[in-house]
């Protein structure tokens, strides 16, 4: 597999030194040239210098025998183009590109650059998983794929407490995929009982998740005070 | 019609006052604050005496091409400085906005090229430039 990589920043140069020691085939382009000495010190032949939003860079990286690219420069802009040219010209079959302002991740779905991966949307969601007051977290979204896994805590008075998996009845495009208990997670049987404090994973179709909250909200809600 | 502008250098501008006295509507926007200046220039009143519009803002801030007009335009022209910011707001611009007409500034012609086959309406300065170079040094 070849692979070449746009930016040789924190994120760039990291993915290729990984990459390099599984044996793939990697070329680094970074476009300072102080910071292209210092990477070729360590990466030698595999990093090279020049700017990867123009073509000819490109072309002499040898994009048009490449299986992936992945654009992680610092600059948005930067990286919507070299996705959308490894992409629309050279037919490269997977690109992955860096978001650096969450904000802009739009312009990247609308103009095909996908998937498109934001370091600051993924602490966000690291920090949610970790901070227990959110009542349902995303963990993980195949945007092209149309399918997400998402996180719920199942609270004490929670209608689902003492239910069997397979009395939740859950709608259609959805279903239990793992259940974490007392730091421990296991894959959950049709008979397994859900408990208060449960963490329970769910796979299913984007959109569907205020019904997930509402199945697993608290017994009576809306009465109690 | 109504004109937005990205980029007030010497490129856009020129165009905005061109455009504002052949009587339509323009609006600029500009990063830069005092790039209005140029509006100003060899004027006799000031560009929003004249009925232009400025904007300061980034181009890439959705905000701030809502707050020039960007959904009213009927032509876009991005005429930055950066090549890249100029090919991604005018797919913005296309895409998003549906702005009917819209005009690109791309100072690399081998980019420029491939993006006017996708259907983007470039003006390559540079190949302009060659071209123009080539005729008067190969001149018979």
């Amino acid at each position: 597999m070849y692979v070449i990589i746009a930016g040789a920043g924190k994120v760039g140069w990291n993915l290729a030194r990984e990459l390099i020691a599984r044996d793939r085939e990697v070329t680094l382009i970074e476009c300072n040239h102080d910071r292209f000495r210092v990477v070729e010190e360590e990466l030698e032949h595999a990093v090279q210098y020049g700017d990867a939003t123009e073509l000819w860079v490109l072309e002499r990286a040898g994009i048009q025998r490449a299986d992936l690219v992945i654009a992680v420069t610092g600059d948005d802009e930067d990286n919507i183009l070299i996705g959308q040219v490894a992409k629309d010209k050279y037919g490269v079959q997977r690109i992955v590109a860096r978001v650096n302002n969450p904000r802009n991740l739009t312009h990247f779905k609308m103009l095909g650059v996908q998937p498109a991966v934001s370091a600051t949307d993924l602490i966000m969601r690291l920090i949610e998983h970790e901070v227990p007051e959110y009542g349902l977290v995303q963990l993980l979204a195949l945007e092209e794929e149309h399918l997400e896994i998402i996180e719920l805590e199942v609270l004490e008075n929670s209608q689902v407490v003492g239910m069997q998996v397979r009395e939740i009845s859950l709608p259609e495009g959805a279903l239990i995929i793992s259940v974490l208990r007392a730091g421990r997670g296991f894959v959950p049987k049709a008979d397994s009982v859900i408990a208060a404090g449960d963490q329970v994973l769910l796979i299913l179709d984007p959109g569907l998740e205020s019904q997930i909250t509402a199945l697993f909200s608290p017994a009576g809600a809306g009465t109690s005070a | 019609m109504f004109i937005l502008i990205v980029g007030c250098g010497r490129v856009g501008s020129a165009v905005a006052k061109r455009a504002l006295d052949a009587g339509h509507e323009v609006s600029v926007m500009d990063r830069d604050p005092l790039s209005h200046e140029r509006l100003d220039r060899d004027q006799t009143s000031t560009w929003e005496d004249a009925g232009g519009r400025f904007t300061v803002g980034t181009a890439l801030e959705i905000d701030g091409l809502i707050e020039a007009g960007i959904e009213q335009a009927d032509v876009f022209m991005a005429a930055t400085s950066g090549d890249n910011t100029n090919l991604v707001i005018s797919q913005i611009a296309q895409r998003r906005f549906r702005v009917p007409r819209v005009v690109v500034r791309v100072a690399d012609p081998a980019r420029a090229a491939w993006y006017a086959e996708q259907g983007l309406q470039t003006i390559c300065p540079t190949q302009v430039a060659i071209d123009q170079a080539e005729q008067v040094l190969l001149a018979p």
